[in-house]
């Protein structure tokens, strides 16, 4: 056992498969809310788990364009799988809230927000790409002018647990948006899982004050530097496995400047405009507000929710919307994601976690189409000289 | 569980009361507003909008129309188009009324100053105008010309009788309208507010325009003033986009890569023309 003082912020130690029941039970001892991974309904998803038992145990995922499905894997990996199927956004941005109530009687209009406490949470199992996508949304939820007071709170509450991806998917490219695998910020502890015939152990490396509290209560042995080094090789060989690559050099310029590129009608042939991709991409932080009224007509609220680009009332405007072919919100959507964002808050607002490839009933994959717009601009481009 | 105040959110509109209305037109009116229990001022710039709120309807981007001398009182003028402007201004005096606000960037009136002012409003865009027509006039030294274009559908959709009349009767002031149609009863103008910018006495090379109306409008105004060889960055146009939050959050007023709800709703020419050019951007 490591002694309490060596377990402190930048020191690695090692945490057995047999003992990871601990990490669950401390946290929950500590009142955190355990969000991690679990079986459920063919998906892993994030939802609230009481132990190590709910955990995905040698379950692997495999996803493609437009498909998603588990399989066994041949060993007994806990986080084998690839980044769940929703992200964590639900928990920092809730997909429906009330913002406010309001009463009005006689001479009198009030509002008032509703008091509900926010749940103080454990995410389990973080990746890197979603690490990264949280940190966008900051930008979005936390920004100085008017910070959104529930994100805020849920945000800062929360200790962020991330498990450094084994391998990768056959739809992820965080390597091209430099958002992965290894996880190197916005972490309390993050783990490497160590799968060897005879063991099976955890690295975990203490990044956060907050993220040392829970390690001190953990039965953590001293890391061996071929264990350090095993950690360093998995990651490596996961970056070199990404399933897709995305090239992001020039792309914002490429996307802003081919508005009118045939690409797009090509894409709205296929797109469904079914809003999928924009519910399961981590960094989408479009919403709405919704006034609703009681039947006594004395007491109304505002209900805030997720919304997409890819609705048509999204842009309503004098009695129709401002995109009303699939061609334009599909453009929006794709354009604001990997190009607009860069003005608006200073990155791509793309991770390259794959799930609106893998989600997309139609199968349409962002990096393709990126690529189908990158080969006409070059051939316009050409064309001049 | 983490004890969370609860934080006044952004979305939280402030009460304000209704105290005075008036009917411009059959389906317009102009509301005086005034805080119900602060008595603070609400200072803000020409061009800018606030977000109202009707207890029951909802909540809608409305442009401020006063004086922004007159920071005690809030003065908008609204046209009923539907399910939230309609109960706002079926109101009655005396009523209270969600606000929030002011938001946005406006009109530059600073940019004209020593410069001839042009000021171009079709229908509704007469009103995020004229708190910059009536800062111009207090500091009426400060500009070379002003010249305020006003085009409406008809003699009984004029907005701001009063300062028509006012406007019309400066010496200082080149007031002109037109209406897109009109009985007998009408002696002025009729036809497109095109032929007025063609008519209209200033000097490109020492101007600044703003253009307030529906896009089209816009776009045909700017392009009939750049035939008239003023530079595109000398013109400001407003835009209108749905807006739920007023505070770049939502992502309803996205304009390419601009939010129209803090970006603008006033922006320069030369920023967004490739995109005022594009379809269903
Ligand atoms: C910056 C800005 C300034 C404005 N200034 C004024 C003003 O001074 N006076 C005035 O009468 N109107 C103004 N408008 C337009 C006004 O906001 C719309 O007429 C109003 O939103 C219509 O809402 P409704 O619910 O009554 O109509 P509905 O037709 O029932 O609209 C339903 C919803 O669609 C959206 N919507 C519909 N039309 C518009 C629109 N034109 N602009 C934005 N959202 C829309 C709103 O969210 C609205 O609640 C302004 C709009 C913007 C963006
Ligand atoms: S755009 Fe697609 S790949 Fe990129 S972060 Fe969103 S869901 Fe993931
Ligand atoms: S790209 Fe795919 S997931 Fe997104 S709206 Fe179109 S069909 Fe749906
Ligand atoms: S109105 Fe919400 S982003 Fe502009």
């Amino acid at each position: 056992m490591l002694s309490a003082d060596q377990v402190k912020p930048g020191a690695q130690a090692v945490l057995s498969r047999a003992d990871f029941d601990h990490l669950i039970t401390v946290l929950q001892a500590e009142g955190y809310d355990v969000i991690g991974p679990t079986v459920d309904n063919g998906a892993v998803v994030y939802q609230e788990i009481d132990n190590a038992g709910a955990l995905p145990e040698g379950v692997a995922s495999r996803q493609a364009a437009g498909r998603y499905r588990l399989e066994k894997r041949a060993d007994n990996a806990l986080f084998g799988y690839i980044a769940g199927a929703q992200s964590w956004r639900p928990y920092l941005f809730q997909p429906s809230r009330t913002v406010w109530r309001a009463e009005k009687s006689g001479d009198e209009l009030s509002f008032t927000e509703p008091e509900e406490p926010a749940p103080k949470m454990a995410f389990l199992g973080m990746r890197a790409c979603e690490l990264a996508a949280i940190e966008l949304q900051d930008r979005v939820f936390m920004n100085g002018d008017a910070p959104d007071p529930d994100y805020a709170a849920r945000r800062s509450g929360a200790l962020f647990i991330a498990v450094n991806c084994g391998e990768a998917g056959e739809t992820c490219f965080c390597v091209s948006m430099d958002t992965g695998p290894k996880v190197t910020r916005g972490h309390d502890l993050v783990l490497t899982e160590l799968i060897a015939p005879d063991a099976h152990d955890f690295l975990v490396e203490i990044e956060t004050e907050a993220g040392a509290e829970i390690a001190r209560k953990l039965p953590l042995r001293a890391a061996e530097p071929q264990e350090v080094g095993r950690a360093d090789a998995i990651l490596a060989e996961t970056a070199q496995s990404m399933g897709r690559a995305l090239d992001t050099n020039g792309l914002k310029e490429i996307l802003q400047d081919n508005q009118d590129a045939p690409q797009w009608g090509d894409v709205a042939e296929r797109c469904l405009s079914c809003a999928n991709c924009t519910l399961v991409c981590p960094t989408c932080f479009c919403n709405t507000t919704e006034d609703v009224t009681a039947l006594d007509g004395e007491s109304a609220e505002r209900r805030q929710r997720w919304a997409s680009c890819f609705n048509l009332d999204f842009s309503y405007l004098h009695g129709g919307p401002v995109r009303p072919s699939v061609e334009a919100r599909y453009r929006q959507w794709m354009t604001h994601k990997l190009a607009h964002w860069i003005d608006q808050f200073g990155d791509s607002g793309c991770v390259g976690c794959g799930r609106c490839i893998s989600w997309c009933p139609a199968s349409i994959d962002i990096t393709e189409e990126a690529a189908a717009l990158r080969r006409h601009a070059e051939e316009a481009d050409n064309g001049e000289n | 569980m983490t004890a969370v105040s609860a934080q006044t959110d952004p979305y939280r509109p402030q009460v304000w009361r209704i105290v005075e209305k008036q009917m411009e037109t059959a389906d317009t009116a102009t509301l005086a507003l005034e805080p119900k229990d602060r008595a603070n001022a609400m200072p803000f710039e020409p061009g800018q909008f606030n977000m109202l709120y009707a207890f029951g309807g909802g909540e809608v981007p409305i442009s401020i129309s006063g004086d922004p001398r007159e920071t005690g009182r809030i003065i908008h003028t609204i046209r009923a188009v539907g399910s939230v402007t309609r109960p706002l201004i079926a109101h009655e005096r005396g009523a209270l009324v969600g606000l929030r606000g002011p938001f946005g960037a406006g009109w530059p009136v600073e940019a004209a100053r020593g410069k001839d002012l042009l000021i171009i409003a079709g229908g509704l865009g007469l009103a995020p105008l004229r708190p910059a027509i009536l800062d111009a006039l207090h500091r009426r030294s400060a500009f070379q010309r002003i010249v305020i274009l006003y085009g409406a559908k008809d003699p009984d959709s004029l907005l701001f009788l009063g300062d028509i009349a006012d406007w019309r009767g400066r010496p200082d002031v080149g007031f002109d309208v037109t209406v897109d149609r009109a009985g007998q009863d009408w002696h002025g103008n009729i036809g497109v507010i095109l032929r007025l910018i063609k008519a209209a006495h200033f000097d490109p090379a020492n101007a600044v325009a703003f253009i307030c109306g529906p896009e089209v409008m816009m776009r045909l105004a700017a392009d009939e003033l750049m035939a008239r060889d003023l530079p595109q960055d000398s013109i400001y146009v407003s835009l209108e986009r749905n807006m739920k939050c007023a505070f770049a959050r939502c992502g309803h007023c996205q304009f390419g890569p601009h939010f129209v709800c803090k970006d603008g709703p006033v922006f320069r020419l030369d920023r967004i023309r490739a995109l005022l050019q594009t379809p269903e951007i």
